[in-house]
């Protein structure tokens, strides 16, 4: 294909300069350092990704983002303190906290008790002394050229390295903050590396919390045969933020993911996963809360790689004003991944007549015993439903609120944790409660 | 006067006229049948009562206890006693048909002024009101009608009823998809509601549930407007005579 980045964009020819410039204090030497190297020349090849892109295609980000801001310097006590409030949305859930502050590691506000069985790092010390997990994956998860993921591997800073070893469980759910303190607009680029080994369990949770700041973040999850996973991606961002998950699963793994996104204005949260072993059971779910202009873009490419594996994918949007959300999800089932079961659905609720949801369901299937399926359905709320219920004595806003509420809940009963789930439906009646 | 007035009502819905001069006067405590042939109005005129959008009404009045209705939404006219039971009740997934029950009654207390049941309250009233209904207290946790079978919506709706305790009860082809144990069991919770305080409206296309919720008086509607009334016995002769006695009658 021609090389249709002739021209480089203003962000474009600041990020390869951002590149240029840092890369010999970025973390890791020898093999790390010819990955980022590697990385950076894809980018720089291919620019950022544009809507000729078939997988971009809703959201350009060529164009969407026209400046790059500058790196975010190292936090200081002032940009700390402001960071200090982060995460107030699982508050009331007990959680072990490793927090980032403008991306980087701030030890001093994180939970580094002791646990058996689980090891947390930051990504920047690992990377520079070549640790043997960060050596062993870091880029090795999952393949693909997607430019916003070499972007990331080129820019890597800081993140977490979270090691759950065989056999054991994690006893609190492990809550990745990624929190903005810095006053000024800038830009960070995070990667995690979470392992849970062979027969191990254990919740990780990414949540983003930022103010004008644009982040690329990544987070590369290798789940061990007959583990268990409960990962969530939690995302409240102002300016731009694109997040690719990364993801190789096991044989008889359990493997749930939750992403719950609101109050963002430009979010593109990707997810490349791939089921590696037989027999594992997945169920991947999202609920996306949009109002005025807010772009929210989810994408799916889920790689059925092994047979007898079970995944269920459920997506929700609620738009208002101009909202647009996108949903992308590709199931590719290969050739020999017999006996595959998977389901796709996805429905936006549009409470306005600029909102705009987009749905685009891809099967690509090899195999020729499966069952898979997808749905789509987009629209407003039933005027039936709603008549009922005011017919009964409800007032119009308050059926209104109680149908939108339904339609939140519905998905948010699969969450399995408690203590997450009502802390993710009180934040949802929060979003709502603005509406009125 | 009445206590519900429809007085010369014409109605379109999607620029067809479906009422076309609706006179019909209930008194307080008494069981009107409505009944006609398909096409006549009947459904038309319990949605009209219950203010659904979409139904035009180009002429006439509807007064409930003196004061007209028309320009009131539909939970406006709840809290002042409406109450439909719809022909095909909604299903509502997502939301507990207990939640749902309490959210009604308490919204209609509070538009009233009315102080609001707490939860332990509101329980046992619907425990023992669900229990006549025979319907259970799983039932009560699920979405409303969701998975419902046909008699199970329709005892719902009589549950509601129960539960609202309306002024004006209109109760839209209650009897459509329901077998001989089934409707007992609705007409049965229907009867434990009449009082002197309650005025119903009961619309059917058949005789056979006024077997069972015996009227007060029986209006025959064709065309848009009532074209005969009498005792329950209009009803027997209208089920070895039918409609087409009346197809004559123009607006």
């Amino acid at each position: 294909m021609a090389n249709v980045a002739a021209v480089k964009t203003p962000a474009e020819q600041a990020l390869s300069a951002a590149y240029v410039a840092a890369r010999g204090s970025l973390p890791g030497k020898g093999a790390l350092a010819a990955l980022r190297e590697d990385a950076f020349h894809k980018f720089d090849a291919s620019g950022l990704p544009h809507r000729r892109i078939e997988e971009w295609k809703y959201t350009d980000l060529r164009a969407l983002l026209r400046n790059l801001y500058p790196l975010a310097a190292a936090p200081d006590v002032a940009a700390r303190t402001r960071a200090k409030n982060a995460g107030k949305m699982l508050g009331g859930v007990d959680c072990r906290r490793v927090v980032f502050v403008d991306g980087a590691f701030a030890p001093d506000l994180s939970d580094l008790s002791p646990e058996q069985g689980v090891t947390v790092g930051s990504m920047a010390e690992a990377l520079g002394k070549s640790d043997p997990l960060v050596s062993a994956h870091v880029g090795r998860t999952f393949a693909t050229d997607d430019a916003a993921v070499a972007l990331n591997t080129a820019l890597m800073g800081d993140g977490a390295v979270i090691r759950i070893a065989a056999g054991a469980a994690a006893k609190r759910p492990i809550n990745l903050v990624f929190a903005s303190g810095s006053e000024k607009p800038s830009s960070a680029f995070v990667r995690s590396l979470v392992v849970v080994e062979k027969g191990a369990k254990a919740t990780i949770i990414e949540s983003h919390e930022s103010g004008d700041a644009q982040v690329n973040a990544a987070l590369e999850l290798v789940v061990g045969d007959g583990a268990q996973v409960d990962y969530f991606k939690i995302t409240q961002a102002r300016a731009v933020h694109v997040a690719s998950l990364l993801a190789t699963i096991g044989a008889r793994a359990q493997f749930n993911s939750f992403a719950f996104t609101a109050d963002s204005e430009l979010v593109r949260n990707q997810c490349f996963i791939r089921f590696a072993g037989e027999g594992t059971k997945a169920g991947m779910r999202g609920v996306s809360l949009l109002r005025g202009k807010d772009h929210v873009d989810t994408s799916l490419l889920i790689e059925q790689a092994a047979g007898h594996c079970e995944s269920r994918e459920q997506f929700k949007a609620v738009l208002d004003g101009q909202g647009h959300s996108v949903f992308q999800g590709k199931i590719v089932v290969k050739q020999h991944a017999q006996k595959t079961d998977a389901k796709m659905m996805t429905r936006a609720l549009l409470l306005s007549d600029e909102a705009e949801a987009d749905n685009k369901p891809e099967l690509e299937i090899f195999a020729d015993d499966v069952v898979c399926g997808h749905g789509a359905t987009a629209g407003a709320l039933d005027p039936g439903l709603k008549f009922y219920l005011m017919s009964r004595g409800i007032h119009e806003k308050d059926a209104e609120a109680l149908l939108i509420q339904a339609f939140i809940g519905e998905t948010l009963e699969d969450v399995a944790h408690d203590g997450i789930r009502e802390a993710l439906m009180i934040a949802s009646l929060k979003w709502l409660g603005v509406r009125s | 006067m009445s206590f519900l007035e429809v007085r010369n009502l014409h109605v379109e819905v999607e620029d067809k006229k479906i009422l076309n001069g609706l006179t019909l006067s209930v008194e307080k405590g008494q069981v009107a049948a409505i009944m006609g042939p398909n096409g006549s109005g009947k459904s038309t005129l319990a949605y009209v009562l219950a203010g659904k959008d979409n139904y035009k009404v180009t002429e006439g009045d509807v007064l409930l206890d003196g004061e007209s209705i028309l320009e009131m939404p539909p939970d406006e006219r709840a809290a002042k006693g409406v109450f439909l039971a719809f022909q095909y009740p909604v299903e509502v997934p997502g939301v507990a048909t207990m939640t749902f029950l309490r959210t009604a009654l308490n919204a209609q207390r509070k538009t009233r002024g009315e102080k609001e049941f707490s939860t332990p309250e509101f329980m046992k009233l619907v425990r023992d009101t669900a229990g006549n209904l025979g319907i259970s207290q799983e039932m009560l946790r699920r979405a409303v009608n969701v998975g419902f079978s046909g008699g199970e919506k329709k005892r719902n709706e009589i549950l509601q009823m129960a539960i609202l305790q309306p002024r004006l009860a209109v109760l839209d082809e209650t009897d459509s998809g329901l077998d001989i144990d089934a409707l007992k069991i609705v007409a049965d919770g229907v009867n434990r509601l009449r009082s002197p305080e309650r005025s119903m409206v009961v619309i059917t296309h058949y005789q056979r549930l006024l077997n069972y919720i015996v009227p007060d008086v029986v209006h025959v509607l064709a065309k848009g407007r009532v074209v005969k009334s009498g005792g329950k016995d209009l009803a027997l002769e209208l089920e070895a005579k039918g409609y087409a006695q009346f197809a004559g009658e123009a607006a």
